[in-house]
C-alpha cells in the first residue's frame, strides 16, 4: 500500500479490458443464465381471437423440459457422434501428415501450404462446396459430387446417403469437411512441436539400440503430449460449437443434422422462444465448460511447477 | 429524440393533409375510392379511410423483403417504378436481404424488430404467421389504408377474413400463389402411357408405377424440406378433402384420425417414387428435372412458371400443370403482404407504400413480372400469361385454403414442429411416429 505507483499503473493498464470482459463476458453470460429460468408466456392468435399461453414453467424445469425432449436429446446425439468423429479425424490425419513431413520430405514448404490451405477457407465457402460433394443422390445420372466420382470410378457400392442416411451415425459424414479442414492446422502444431526437439536426443536413443518405432513411442511422443493435449482441447471446443459449417451444408432449420448450437438458431428465430434458446445456450456452455476448465486448470498448474 | 420530432412533424403533417384534403376533395393516387365509405365489411373494425397527400408524404421509405434475384427481384422493381410514379415525393429504400423462403431475412427481420429499428414496411406471408408479429405488438392495424382501397369491394372476402384479428386488418396483401400444382412432363407421361391428370392419391400413385416402369427411375422429383412439407400438405388436403383440411387448424379434425393416417401413408408411398434429397435443398433442380425428362411429376407453388420461362420450356409441349389429384378444385393459397410496423421512423410515407402495393396498377405491374396473381379481384386477367390467367379463374371459383409450408395455415412455431417431424419421417419413414410427432405439435401449438 505504501508504494501504490508499482501496482497501480499495471491495474490501469488492464482496467478497461477487465470492464469491457465483464461487462461483454460474464454479464452476459449471468443474463443468459437469469433469461433461461425465467417463467415464459406468449400471446398467440387462435381462432381469430388473442390468448395468452404459458411456454415455459420457469425455474429448473426450462432444463429438465429442453433436456427430456427427444429432439434436444437428437441434436445432443449428434453434437457427440461429430465430435468424437472429427477429433480423433483431425488428430489421426495431422500426426500422420506431421511425421510424413517431418521425416524430411522434398518439397516440404509445398506439401505445408497445401495441407495447411483449407484452413483460410472460411467454414461458409467450404460448406456450400461440400453440400453438393455430399449430396446423397445415387446411381447413374442421377448422383453428384462424391457418389458421382464414386460412380464413374466403378466403385458403386461406396455411394453412401452421407449426412442425411437414416442411421444414428449419420453425422460421421458431417464431420469429414471439418476434418478436411481442421487436419492441417494440427499438422502445423504436431510439426512445431517435433521441430522443437533436438536432433541429439534421437542421435542417443538410436545409439542406444532404439529401432525408429521406439524413437517415437519413447522419446518424441511423450514430449508431444501438452501439444496433442492442447490440439484436442481447441478442435474439441470448436466441434461444440460448430455452426456455420452445418447451416451451409444441411441448410436452416435442418432436422437430420441438428446440433445445439443449430438447434439454438431455430428456437431463437424460427420459433420465437428465447427461454428455450438461452437454456439451450447455457447447456452448450457447460459441456464446453467441462472440456476446457479442466485443461486450463491442468496448464495453471503445470506451469506453477516449472516456473 | 430524432424519432419523436419526426413523428410529431409526421402529425402535424397529416392533420394539415386532412384539412386540405377536404377542401380540395382529395386524391388518392390512382386507387379507385369510390367504395371507400362503405369498405369496411360487417366484421371490420371501421376506420377513416387514409387519404394520401398529394405526390406522398415525403422521405424515405425503407422496405423490407426477401426478393432479392429473379422474377421477384423483377416484380419488387417493378412495383417500385409504380410507387414511384404515384408518390414521387417519397424515396424508396431497398432493404432486401437474399436467401431462399426469406430464412435469413425472417432472422435479420426478427432482430431488428426486437431492437425498436423496425423497417418502413417488411414482407411477410399473409396469415398465421403475420400473427406472430401481431400478438407480438410489432405491427399496427392498416384498416384505414384497407378503407381507402376499397376493402371487400375488391379483395376477395375469404382472404381478408385471414388477415383480420379481433377486427382489425394487419396488412395489405400484394399476390397470391397457388402451392397444390403438379408440374408434369407431357413426352414422359405420353411414353408411359397416360394421357389423363389422375383422379386421386391411388390414381396418381399407379401412374407412378407406369412411369416408373417405362425406365424413369424417379417418377416424382423432390427437394429440401419444406418442399416435402408442401408436397405433404397437398397429400393431406386431397385425402381430407378442403373441410377437414381446415379443421386440422380450429380443433375440428384430429391430427390422428383415419384421414390424416391414409395421408401418411400415401405420402410415404409418393417418397418411395422420389429422388433421394436433402435437407437443404432447393427447389429450381426439382423443376429442371421434370423439364429435362428426369422425371415425371413435382409439385410445386406456380412460382415454377418462372423457372420454366428460365429454361425456354413451352406450355403444353415441355411442361404441363394439373391441380394435385383429388385437390380438383381447391385453391391452396399463400399470399405475400405488407405491414405497418409499430414506431416506423415515416408512417405516413408507409402508408403511401401500402397504397401503391394494394392499388390495381401496383398489382398488375408486380405479379405480371413475378408470375403470381393479383389479390385485388378487379385487375384486368387478359394482361396476364395463360398459366397466371387460369389461376386467377380459379381463385375466384374454387374453395381456398391456406398452405402449411408457406404460413398461411400455421404460425412458425408450429411450422417449425411439422417441419421437424417431416424431416423426421423423411428419412425414418415411421408411420406412427410422425402421426403422434403431428398430434404434439397441435396440442402444442394449436387450441
Amino acid at each position: 500500500m505504501q508504494r501504490p505507483k508499482n501496482w497501480l499503473p499495471g491495474l490501469l493498464m488492464v482496467l478497461p479490458s477487465i470492464i469491457l470482459v465483464g461487462i461483454f463476458v460474464y454479464y452476459l453470460i449471468a443474463q443468459n443464465i437469469w433469461t433461461s429460468l425465467n417463467v415464459a408466456t406468449r400471446r398467440v392468435v387462435v381462432g381469430g381471437k388473442f390468448e395468452e399461453r404459458s411456454i415455459h414453467e420457469g425455474g429448473y424445469r426450462n432444463y429438465t423440459e429442453l433436456l427430456g425432449s427427444a429432439d434436444y436429446q437428437h441434436a445432443l446425439w449428434n453434437l457427440l457422434v461429430l465430435t468424437v468423429v472429427f477429433v480423433v479425424g483431425t488428430m489421426i490425419m495431422g500426426l500422420l501428415w506431421s511425421i510424413l513431413l517431418e521425416k524430411g520430405v522434398r518439397g516440404e514448404g509445398v506439401f505445408r501450404s497445401i495441407y495447411l490451405f483449407p484452413m483460410a477457407v472460411s467454414f461458409i465457402a467450404a460448406g456450400v462446396v461440400w453440400r453438393w460433394l455430399l449430396s446423397p443422390a445415387k446411381g447413374e445420372g442421377a448422383a453428384i459430387g462424391l457418389n458421382q466420382l464414386f460412380v464413374k470410378l466403378g466403385l458403386d457400392g461406396l455411394q453412401s446417403s452421407w449426412w442425411s442416411a437414416d442411421s444414428r451415425w449419420n453425422m460421421a459424414a458431417m464431420a469429414l469437411p471439418a476434418i478436411w479442414q481442421l487436419s492441417g492446422y494440427i499438422m502445423a502444431l504436431f510439426l512445431a512441436g517435433f521441430r522443437g526437439i533436438g536432433e541429439d536426443q534421437r542421435e542417443a536413443a538410436r545409439i542406444d539400440g532404439a529401432s525408429e518405432w521406439q524413437v517415437y513411442r519413447h522419446v518424441l511422443f511423450p514430449q508431444l503430449s501438452p501439444i496433442a493435449l492442447s490440439a484436442l482441447i481447441i478442435v474439441g471446443h470448436m466441434s461444440m460449437k460448430m455452426f456455420d459449417l452445418i447451416y451451409a451444408i444441411a441448410g436452416p432449420n435442418s432436422y437430420t443434422a441438428s446440433v445445439p448450437a443449430t438447434l439454438m438458431w431455430t428456437q431463437l428465430f424460427a420459433q420465437r422462444d428465447p427461454v428455450a434458446a438461452a437454456v439451450n445456450a447455457t447447456i452448450i456452455l457447460v459441456i464446453v465448460a467441462v472440456v476446457v476448465v479442466p485443461y486450463l486448470w491442468y496448464t495453471n498448474r503445470t506451469e506453477r511447477e516449472r516456473g | 429524440m430524432r424519432t419523436s420530432t419526426t413523428r410529431s412533424a409526421a402529425l402535424l403533417a397529416v392533420a394539415a393533409l386532412g384539412l386540405s384534403a377536404c377542401a380540395t376533395g382529395g386524391d388518392s393516387g390512382g386507387s379507385g375510392d369510390a367504395g371507400a365509405g362503405d369498405a369496411s365489411s360487417s366484421e371490420t373494425n371501421s376506420a377513416e379511410a387514409y387519404e394520401p397527400k398529394e405526390g406522398g408524404a415525403g422521405g424515405e421509405v425503407g422496405v423490407f423483403t426477401w426478393w432479392a434475384d429473379g422474377s421477384e427481384k423483377k416484380g419488387l422493381d417493378a412495383l417500385t417504378a409504380e410507387f414511384e410514379k404515384q408518390y414521387p415525393n417519397d424515396s424508396f429504400v431497398n432493404l432486401a436481404v437474399a436467401g431462399g423462403a426469406g430464412s435469413n431475412a425472417k432472422a435479420k427481420l426478427a432482430s431488428d424488430l426486437e431492437n425498436d429499428n423496425p423497417p418502413g414496411s417488411f414482407q411477410g406471408h399473409a396469415g398465421a404467421e403475420l400473427t406472430d408479429y401481431i400478438a407480438a405488438d410489432q405491427i399496427e392495424p392498416v384498416n384505414d389504408v384497407m378503407a381507402a382501397l376499397g376493402g371487400s369491394d375488391v379483395f376477395p372476402q375469404d382472404l381478408l377474413d385471414r388477415l383480420t384479428v379481433e377486427g382489425d386488418i394487419y396488412s395489405i396483401p400484394s399476390n397470391i400463389h397457388r402451392a397444390n400444382v403438379v408440374w408434369a412432363n407431357p413426352k414422359v407421361l405420353k411414353e408411359a402411357g397416360i394421357n389423363e391428370p389422375p383422379a386421386d392419391m391411388e390414381a396418381w400413385l399407379a401412374d407412378m408405377e407406369k412411369v416408373k416402369e417405362s425406365g424413369v427411375k424417379t417418377p416424382l422429383h423432390i427437394g429440401g424440406t419444406w418442399t416435402q412439407v408442401q408436397l405433404f400438405e397437398t397429400v393431406l388436403l386431397s385425402d381430407l378433402g378442403p373441410e377437414s383440411y381446415n379443421g386440422l387448424f380450429d380443433g375440428s379434425t384430429k391430427w390422428d384420425s383415419e384421414g390424416v393416417k391414409t395421408a401418411v401413408s400415401h405420402y410415404k408411398e409418393l417418397l418411395g417414387y422420389a429422388n433421394t434429397a436433402s435437407d437443404g435443398d432447393d427447389w429450381p433442380p426439382s423443376i429442371d428435372a421434370v423439364y429435362k425428362g428426369d422425371a415425371a411429376y413435382n409439385v410445386m407453388g406456380d412460382w415454377a412458371v418462372a423457372q420454366f420461362t428460365e429454361n425456354d420450356a413451352t406450355e403444353g409441349e415441355d411442361y404441363t400443370y394439373f391441380p394435385v389429384p383429388g385437390t380438383d378444385g381447391v385453391f391452396d393459397f399463400l399470399a405475400d403482404s405488407f405491414t405497418l410496423p409499430k414506431g416506423a421512423d415515416n408512417p405516413d410515407g408507409s402508408k403511401d407504400w401500402l397504397m401503391t402495393v394494394g392499388s390495381a396498377e401496383g398489382q398488375l405491374a408486380f405479379n405480371k413480372a413475378k408470375g403470381s396473381i393479383p389479390a385485388r379481384t378487379d385487375v384486368a386477367a387478359d394482361e396476364f400469361p395463360e398459366y397466371q390467367q387460369s389461376a386467377m379463374e380459379d381463385f375466384q371459383s374454387d374453395t381456398i385454403v391456406s398452405s402449411i409450408a408457406h404460413g398461411a395455415a400455421v404460425p412458425l412455431a408450429w411450422l417449425t414442429d411439422v417441419s421437424s417431424a417431416v424431416a423426421k419421417f423423411y428419412s425414418a419413414q415411421d408411420e406412427e411416429a410422425m402421426v403422434s410427432d403431428l398430434t404434439s405439435a397441435a396440442e402444442k401449438h394449436g387450441q
